[in-house]
C-alpha cells in the first residue's frame, strides 16, 4: 500500500512563501484563496529569541473530520491516503470548511471547496508536489510512509523532534513538522494567515 | 447559468439543508445531473510547451523552464540542469507570469503632451517611429549645444547592456551608471579589487558546500532569497555548519543561528578589527597561508594591536568575552570558517574600508581561494558579435564589473564623477547634481531603463528637481512607475517572458551560459530592449554599431564562437563549464589568480596610502542618533524585489504592505500599539505613511526597520499605489564613501508619530476582480 505523507523541517524553513506561490500557479488558485500559507511566530524576549516559520496546508488526516460531514460525498479519501474533493459534486455548503480544525479548506469563487491535494496530478506523472519541488531550503520531504526508504520516512526517522498540529483532535495528520524550534514544540495558533495580519 | 450564478441562487436553501446533514458521508446518486456542467479543464491537462529562459524577477537570474499552454504562460519552474536554480525557484520567480498579464502594464509608446509639466502624467499615444524621431531630434539638439556627454544613461537589468553600456558607448557619453554599483555593491567590489585584485561578481562566491562555520554580518539570507544561495545555506546548516549572525535586528538568518549578536548599528568595522586583533594575538591564523599569499602582515599586526575586544565591546555592545569566544571558534574551524560579504553594502560612508576589514578577517582565516571559504570564479568566454569599436568604452560597471583607476585621456570629456572615486563612472547619485547645477558641466538628457529613480536614489526631491531641468527624459520600463510618468517619452518594454535578451555569462563555481527565449509573443505594442536599442541607434545615426539583423542572428553568431548555436541552445537552455575554484587549480599551471600589483592579498594597500586613504581599515563612528529619533534600517522581503514587484497580484497577495518594526520597549514609550497605523517622519520634512507598526522583540531600541520597495506613489499601478511606506523617500541625506562613490544610506534618522488614519486598502483579491486594462 502507498500512504502519502509530507514532512516539513522547521529548522530549515525561512518562511519565504515559494511553496505558497508555486501552489497558486500550479493549481491556478485565485488571488485571495490559499491552499498553503505561512505562519511566522516570534517566540521569546530580546535577546533570547527564535522565530517559528511554519507552512500550513491540508494535513491529509487519517481520521479527517471534513469527510463525514460532506452531504454529497464529494469529500473522500483516496487509496493512497489523499483527502480529496470531487469538485463536480461539491455544492459549496461549507460544512467541511467548518469541520476542519486546521482551516485548510476554502471556497473557490467559482463555487466549490478547494484545498491541497498533494498535487495528485503531478504524483500521477511521477513528479513531486509543486511546493516540495520548488522549496529553496529543501525543507519539505514527500513520499510513501509505508516505504521505510522514502524521503519522508527517512526525514521523520532522522529528525530530532517530530510534531503534528493539534494532536488532541485525534485527526492523525499525515503532515509532520520536524525540528520545531521551540523547546515546547509547535506554537498553538492554527489557521489561514492573510496579508492583513502581515506574514512578514 | 454558470456555476457561480447557480450558487448565488441556491446557497441559502441548499446550504441550509445540507449543513445539518452531518450524520455520515452520503453520495449524490448518479441520476442527479451535475447542475454546473463539467469543471473547466486544468492547464496542465492541455498541450504544454516548455521554453528555457532565465529569470529576471530578481537579479540572481536563475535558469527556468516556462510552461506555456493555450498561448499563455501558466507556470515557471526552476531548471534542474541550471547551476543557479537546480530545479528550484523562489516566490518571485514562481509568481512571474502574473506580471506579464498585469492589466496595468505600459502598452504603447507615450509622449508627454506639449505644454504640460513633467510629473503631471499627461500623455498621448504615439507610434514607435514617432517616439524615436522625437527622441532623436532632442538628442541631436543636446549634442550640438552641450556635447554627447550631456546625456546620462541609467540602467538596471539584463537589458542595461544596451542602455547603460552599449548605446552610451556608441553615442559617446561616459555618464552611464547602474544603481547596482553605488547604491548597492560598489564598496565591496572596490575593496575586493584593492585587496585581492579581483571582483566579487554578481553573486557571492562563498564555498558553502565545504564550509563548517559561517558568520553573517549585515547579511540577510532568507530575506533576499537568492535561490541557490539559500539552498546552499540550508544544506550547510543541515550538514552541521555553525552559524553566527551579527545584526541589530533578529533577522530570518538569526532564527537559524546558534549565536545572535545584536550589534549597535554602524559599528561593524570595530568588531571586525577586534576579530583581527584576537586572530593575531592568539596565533589563530595560518602562518604558511599568510606567508605565501599575503603582503603587509607585520603592518596589519601592529595596526590592530590597539583594537582589543575590550575596546570593541564599548563601541559595539557585544561583550569582549563573546568576541573572544567567537573568534576562537572561527580559528578552530579555519580555513573552513567564512564571513560572507553581503550584497547591499552602502551603509555609513566608510563602506570600502569596512569591506576591506571583512576581507582581511577572511584572509587571516586563510579561506580565500581555499575549500570552505571564498572560491575563484570567472565568467565563461563567448565572443561578442563583431561590430565596429565603440567610440567610448562602456563605463557603467555593474555588480561584478571591473573597477579601474582613472584611464588615459580620451577624445571625450570625463564623466561628471571621474577622478573622484576608485571606480569607473558608476556613482549614479553623483550624476544628479550636474542636472541641477550644470557643474562640472551640464547633463541635459537622461535615459532610465528599469531604474526606479524615486525608489533607489536617495534625496527624491533633488531627483525631481533634476528631472525638471532636463531637455529630454526617456523612460523604458514595463510598468507605469511614478518616475516613468515624469518622462517626455515612455517606451514600453516587453516582459522577460516575452523577449529574447543577451546571453547570461555567469561566473560561478560552475561557470555557465544561459539563454533567454521568448515563451510567448509580446503583448500590446511592447518591444524587447534589444529592438528598442537597435531602432533608436538607427535613428541616432549609430546603425553601424548594430550590424545584426535581429536577436536570433545576434545570439546565434555569439554561440557559434563556442561551437554551439541558437537551435542547440533552444533545446538545452544552459551550457555548464568547469570552474577553477581554488588556488591549487591555478598553481597547477603556474598561474596566479590574484590581480593586485604585488600578486598577493594586500593586507596593507600601498595604493590606498598613495592616494591619501587609510592603507589599513580604521573604525569611523557612524553619526549619532539625534534625540527622539531612530536610525532607519531597511531590507528585503522574500516575496518582493526592490520596488519592482509591487503590482504583481500574486506576490501582493502574499505581502501587500510593509510594516515599521519598533522594539516593544520603544513602542511603549511612544504609545504605539501592535498593528496601529503610524507616520514616519524624516529629518528634512519628509513623511511616509500611514504605515502599520510592528511591535517586536526582534530589534534594538536605537533603530527601526522596514522592508524596502513599498510606498509607491503611482496611481496607474493600482495594486501598489499607496500601500506601505518608502524608505527611499525618507532618505533625505546620504554619506558618500569617498573611495568607491557609494551612497551610505543608514545615516538617516526618523521619528515615529502614532495616530495616522487607517488607510482601509481594499483586499488585493477585490482589486484584481475589478481591474480591467486601461
Amino acid at each position: 500500500m502507498t500512504r502519502y505523507a509530507m514532512a516539513i523541517d522547521l529548522a530549515a524553513c525561512v518562511g519565504c512563501s515559494a511553496c505558497s506561490v508555486a501552489c497558486t500557479m500550479e493549481n491556478d488558485v485565485p488571488v485571495g484563496n490559499h491552499r498553503l500559507w505561512i505562519r511566522n511566530t516570534e517566540i521569546g524576549t530580546f535577546p533570547n529569541l527564535t522565530v517559528e516559520f511554519r507552512p500550513e496546508q491540508c494535513l491529509h488526516c487519517e481520521n479527517p473530520p471534513c469527510v463525514p460531514v460532506c452531504p454529497t460525498g464529494c469529500c473522500f479519501v483516496t487509496d493512497e491516503g489523499i483527502v480529496d474533493i470531487d469538485s463536480k459534486k461539491c455544492i459549496a455548503c461549507g460544512a467541511c470548511i467548518a469541520a476542519c480544525p486546521y482551516d485548510a479548506r476554502s471556497m473557490h469563487p467559482d463555487g466549490y471547496v478547494t484545498k491541497c491535494d498533494f498535487c495528485k496530478h503531478r504524483l500521477e506523472e511521477g513528479k513531486l508536489p509543486a511546493c516540495v519541488e520548488t522549496c529553496p531550503t529543501l525543507c519539505r520531504s514527500f513520499g510513501d510512509l509505508d516505504d521505510p526508504n522514502s524521503a519522508v520516512s527517512v526525514a521523520i526517522r532522522t529528525a530530532d523532534r517530530v510534531d503534528v498540529l493539534r494532536p488532541e483532535q485525534g485527526t492523525g495528520p499525515n503532515l509532520y513538522y520536524l525540528n520545531a524550534p521551540a523547546s515546547f514544540g509547535l506554537t498553538t495558533t492554527v489557521g489561514q494567515v492573510g496579508t492583513e495580519e502581515g506574514a512578514h | 447559468m454558470d456555476r457561480r450564478d447557480f450558487l448565488k441562487l441556491s446557497a441559502a436553501t441548499v446550504g441550509a439543508a445540507t449543513v445539518s446533514g452531518t450524520a455520515g458521508a452520503q453520495t449524490l446518486p448518479d441520476w442527479i445531473p451535475n447542475p454546473f456542467g463539467p469543471m473547466p479543464p486544468q492547464w496542465y491537462d492541455g498541450d504544454v510547451k516548455q521554453v528555457y529562459s532565465y529569470c529576471e524577477n530578481c537579479f540572481w537570474k536563475c535558469g527556468i523552464q516556462v510552461s506555456v499552454e493555450g498561448g499563455k504562460v501558466r507556470k515557471v519552474d526552476g531548471y534542474a540542469a541550471n547551476p543557479k536554480s537546480r530545479g528550484m525557484l523562489c516566490p518571485r520567480g514562481q509568481g512571474a507570469p502574473t506580471q506579464t498579464y498585469d492589466p496595468d502594464r505600459l502598452k504603447r509608446p507615450l509622449i508627454r503632451i506639449e505644454g504640460t509639466e513633467r510629473g503631471e502624467g499627461q500623455y498621448r499615444e504615439a507610434t514607435w517611429d514617432e517616439a524615436f524621431d522625437y527622441i532623436a531630434e532632442k538628442m541631436f539638439k543636446i549634442r550640438d549645444e552641450y556635447g554627447t556627454e550631456a546625456t546620462a544613461w541609467f540602467g538596471h537589468g539584463t537589458g542595461d547592456k544596451w542602455f547603460a553600456s552599449y548605446l552610451p558607448g556608441a553615442w559617446g557619453s561616459p555618464n552611464a551608471a547602474k544603481p547596482s554599483v553605488s547604491l548597492c555593491t560598489g564598496p565591496r567590489e572596490t575593496a575586493s579589487q584593492y585587496t585581492f585584485g579581483r571582483g566579487i561578481s554578481g553573486h557571492e562566491q562563498i564555498d558553502w558546500a565545504e564550509t563548517d562555520y559561517i558568520l553573517l554580518i549585515g547579511h540577510h539570507i532568507g530575506e533576499d532569497t537568492h535561490n541557490t544561495q539559500l539552498q546552499d545555506f540550508s544544506l550547510a546548516l543541515k550538514r552541521g555548519a555553525k552559524l553566527v549572525v551579527v545584526d541589530p535586528r533578529f533577522s530570518t538568518a538569526a532564527a537559524k543561528a546558534k549565536d545572535w549578536l545584536p550589534i549597535k548599528p554602524g559599528t561593524d568595522t570595530a568588531l571586525l578589527l577586534a576579530f583581527m586583533n584576537v586572530l593575531i594575538e592568539e596565533n589563530l591564523y595560518d602562518p604558511e597561508y599568510i606567508e605565501k599569499y599575503t603582503l603587509g602582515f607585520e603592518q596589519l599586526a601592529n595596526h590592530v594591536t590597539q583594537y582589543t575586544p575590550e575596546w570593541a565591546a564599548e563601541i559595539t555592545d557585544i561583550p569582549a568575552s563573546t568576541i573572544r569566544r567567537i573568534v576562537r571558534e572561527m580559528g578552530e574551524h579555519a580555513p573552513r570558517a567564512v564571513i560572507p560579504v553581503g550584497r547591499h553594502v552602502v551603509w555609513y560612508g566608510n563602506d570600502t574600508q569596512r569591506n576591506r576589514a571583512l576581507y582581511l578577517v577572511n584572509a587571516l582565516l586563510g579561506n580565500y581561494g581555499k575549500p570552505g571559504g571564498y572560491y575563484f570564479c570567472d565568467a565563461p568566454l563567448v565572443e561578442e558579435y563583431p561590430h565596429p569599436e565603440l567610440p567610448l568604452a562602456p563605463s557603467s560597471g555593474g555588480c561584478g564589473g571591473t573597477t579601474t583607476e582613472v584611464e588615459a585621456e580620451s577624445p571625450f570629456r570625463d564623466s561628471v564623477d571621474r577622478g573622484l572615486f576608485y571606480g569607473t563612472a558608476t556613482a549614479v547619485q553623483e550624476m544628479i547634481p550636474p542636472m541641477i547645477t550644470g557643474e562640472p558641466y551640464p547633463i541635459k538628457g537622461l535615459f532610465s531603463y528599469g531604474v526606479n529613480l524615486f525608489h533607489s536614489i536617495p534625496m527624491v526631491e533633488r531627483t525631481k528637481e533634476a528631472l525638471r531641468n532636463l531637455d529630454l527624459y526617456v523612460a523604458i520600463d514595463v510598468l507605469p512607475m511614478e518616475h516613468v510618468m515624469w518622462a517626455d517619452v515612455i517606451l514600453p518594454e516587453a516582459t522577460y517572458l516575452e523577449r529574447y535578451d543577451d546571453l547570461l555569462l555567469q561566473s560561478y563555481k560552475e561557470p555557465f551560459i544561459a539563454a533567454r527565449f521568448p515563451a510567448v509573443e509580446a503583448m500590446y505594442d511592447t518591444k524587447p530592449g534589444w529592438w528598442i536599442a537597435k531602432e533608436l541607434g538607427n535613428k541616432l545615426g549609430l546603425g553601424e554599431f548594430f550590424p545584426w539583423e535581429d536577436m536570433e542572428d545576434y545570439l546565434d553568431t555569439r554561440l557559434r564562437s563556442i561551437g554551439s548555436n541558437l537551435e542547440e541552445m533552444r533545446t538545452q537552455g544552459t551550457i555548464v563549464r568547469r570552474g577553477r575554484p581554488y588556488f591549487e587549480d591555478y598553481e597547477r599551471f603556474n598561474r596566479n589568480p590574484l590581480g593586485t600589483p604585488s600578486g598577493k592579498i594586500e593586507l596593507y594597500s600601498e595604493r590606498f596610502a598613495a592616494a591619501g586613504h587609510n592603507p589599513m581599515p580604521v573604525y569611523t563612528p557612524p553619526m549619532d542618533v539625534p534625540e527622539g529619533h531612530y536610525r532607519l534600517l531597511y531590507g528585503r522581503s522574500p516575496m518582493h524585489t526592490f520596488a519592482r514587484t509591487h503590482n504583481n497580484a500574486v506576490l501582493m497577495d502574499q505581502m501587500s504592505e510593509n510594516e515599521v518594526w519598533i522594539s516593544t520597549h520603544e513602542a511603549e514609550t511612544l504609545g504605539i500599539h501592535q498593528g496601529e497605523y503610524i507616520w514616519v517622519e524624516g529629518e528634512d520634512g519628509t513623511r511616509e505613511g500611514p504605515v502599520k507598526a510592528r511591535v517586536t522583540e526582534r530589534i534594538r531600541n536605537d533603530c527601526i526597520y522596514m522592508v524596502h520597495g513599498f510606498g509607491h506613489k503611482a496611481p496607474l499601478m493600482r495594486l501598489a499605489n499607496g500601500r506601505g511606506a518608502s524608505d527611499t523617500h525618507l532618505q533625505s541625506r546620504y554619506t558618500l564613501d569617498p573611495i568607491s562613490g557609494g551612497a551610505g544610506l543608514r545615516n538617516n534618522f526618523v521619528r515615529l508619530v502614532p495616530g495616522a488614519p487607517h488607510p482601509h486598502h481594499p483586499p488585493i483579491k477585490d482589486m484584481v476582480a475589478d481591474r480591467s486594462p486601461v
